[in-house]
């Protein structure tokens, strides 16, 4: 057993969210720098300069990158020969967003109930998801989730006996519909299989692989290609005022279903990918 | 030649621009929100005739600074109060994303533009205003009406006071 203060968890969130907030990942900033090159709208090379200009200021500055800092989503990898001392878990975690939110003036963008609408104040809860895995460590992804691009995600069941063209029209009728609303370039992610709940969680960690790195397996990856190519004749461009960037990647995770099932979860992510990770 | 404008607006100054024209904005800026347009509807804390809505709210300020990060938020949230406050005067709005066709029909019977900045982009915003000022509903916090003085804050315009949208134009012109 190798036993872990969840103190050092707090401090670990807090520093994943400061980092987040304010240092746009390499990853995106490639291949923003890669869309510059291909964008045929002057408009959108415009719009990709300054995104990368942002990226520049936020991190030389320790500005937020966006003004929405986003709902803190954490997800955990808890090796299973880990004994955790000092405290919960869950609360080491929200401790670790209200400590990092507050230190990074970080706008708290979190309603204490959906319907009453008032905000909490310190950006907690976190939305946590929690994997107990062989070894003895803990790793810790958190994605700070803007509101913009999360609003316009879908998920659908469709019929076992659907054709994978008819998915993809629901993908691209997603990506379509998001538009400028959802700030792209966009980082799609469809989970596809499962069930209700698992295909948007697919979908969710699809958004956390790198760009670039494919699904391995090959179908998949063939599909990913084809349809980021797809994606981008929609023509929505650069903040919708269009052009042929409309996505810098679309990321594919599938797993087994039930016989009678074809669940399809599209998650939308903006260009401020706020993603930060390590392991203690 | 970029465009320049700077509130209060003429009907001539807002006529000249087109869907799809980048436009430098300076002067006085009002930024508001969802939860200022519901406590305000139709009739805002400040002379409206002429200015200049920003769809915004910013990131908490940093001791010292001037404003926190700062971007556009959805404007098509707002969709529902702009007609009455475009025929009270509203010449421009800043935002992000889609409007009503409503409010399409008000700013070509009013004459007013639609502009947009990208999201995403609110650390570089921030550095084009020089002064923000809460003027009104401070209890609403980073809600609250500010007023901002900005120099050369670069826009686009996306729907023009003929009823032009770049969103159409562009989609159309780029889709394959
Ligand atoms: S969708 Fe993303 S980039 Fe756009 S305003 Fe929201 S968080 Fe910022």
């Amino acid at each position: 057993m190798r036993e872990i203060s969840t103190k050092k968890i707090t401090e670990t969130v807090k520093n994943l969210c400061l980092e987040a907030g304010v240092d746009l990942p390499a990853d995106i900033l490639d291949a923003l720098n890669d869309a510059l090159k291909t964008e045929e709208s002057p408009l959108g090379r415009e719009i990709i300069r300054q995104i990368i200009k942002n990226a520049e200021i936020a991190k030389k500055e320790k500005m937020p990158l966006c003004q929405d800092t986003g709902l803190a989503v954490v997800f955990i990898e808890l090796g299973q020969a880990v004994r955790l001392l000092d405290g919960q878990l869950e609360e080491a975690v929200n401790e670790g967003v209200s400590q990092g939110y507050h230190k990074g003036f970080l706008r708290k963008s979190v309603a204490a109930d959906p319907l009453i609408r008032e905000n909490t104040g310190d950006n907690t809860p976190a939305v946590i998801h929690t994997e107990i895995v062989p070894g003895d460590k803990i790793r810790l992804q958190l994605m700070a989730k803007g509101g913009g691009a999360e609003n316009r995600s879908a998920s659908r069941m469709f019929k076992p006996t659907s054709t994978k063209d008819e998915i993809e029209q629901f993908i691209l009728e997603t990506v379509e519909k998001a538009g400028p609303n959802a700030c792209p370039p966009l980082i799609v992610g469809v989970g596809l299989g499962g069930n209700f709940e698992s295909s948007a969680l697919m979908a969710k960690k699809a958004l956390l692989r790198p760009i670039g790195r494919r699904n391995s397996g090959f179908d998949t990856c063939k599909w990913e290609k084809s349809l980021l190519d797809k994606i981008n004749k929609l023509g929505v461009g650069p903040m919708g005022v269009g052009g042929t960037t409309t996505a810098l990647a679309i990321n594919i995770e599938r797993r087994p279903c039930h016989i009678s099932s074809l669940p399809v979860a599209v998650n939308i992510e903006c260009h401020a990918h706020r993603f930060k990770e390590t392991v203690i | 030649m970029t465009k320049k404008i700077e509130a209060p607006l003429t009907d001539s100054d807002v006529e000249a621009l087109r869907a799809g024209e980048s436009v430098l904005v300076s002067g006085k800026l009002y930024m508001a929100r969802d939860a200022a347009h519901k406590k305000f509807k139709d009739n805002p804390p400040f002379d409206i005739k002429g200015q200049i809505l920003f769809y915004a709210s910013p990131t908490p300020s940093k001791p010292g600074a001037i404003i926190g990060s700062v971007g556009p938020t959805t404007a098509g949230r707002m969709d529902a109060f702009t007609p009455a406050l475009l025929d009270k005067g509203l010449k421009a709005m800043i935002g992000k994303g889609e409007r009503s066709a409503e409010v399409v029909e008000a700013m070509k019977k009013n004459k007013a533009v639609y502009l947009v900045v990208p999201g995403g982009v609110a650390a570089l915003l921030s550095k084009y205003i020089k002064q923000a000022t809460v003027i009104a509903y401070p209890e609403l916090g980073p809600e609250a009406v500010q007023a901002l003085e900005v120099v050369d804050f670069p826009t686009i315009v996306a729907i023009d006071s003929e009823g032009n949208d770049i969103f159409e134009i562009g989609k159309k012109n780029y889709s394959r």
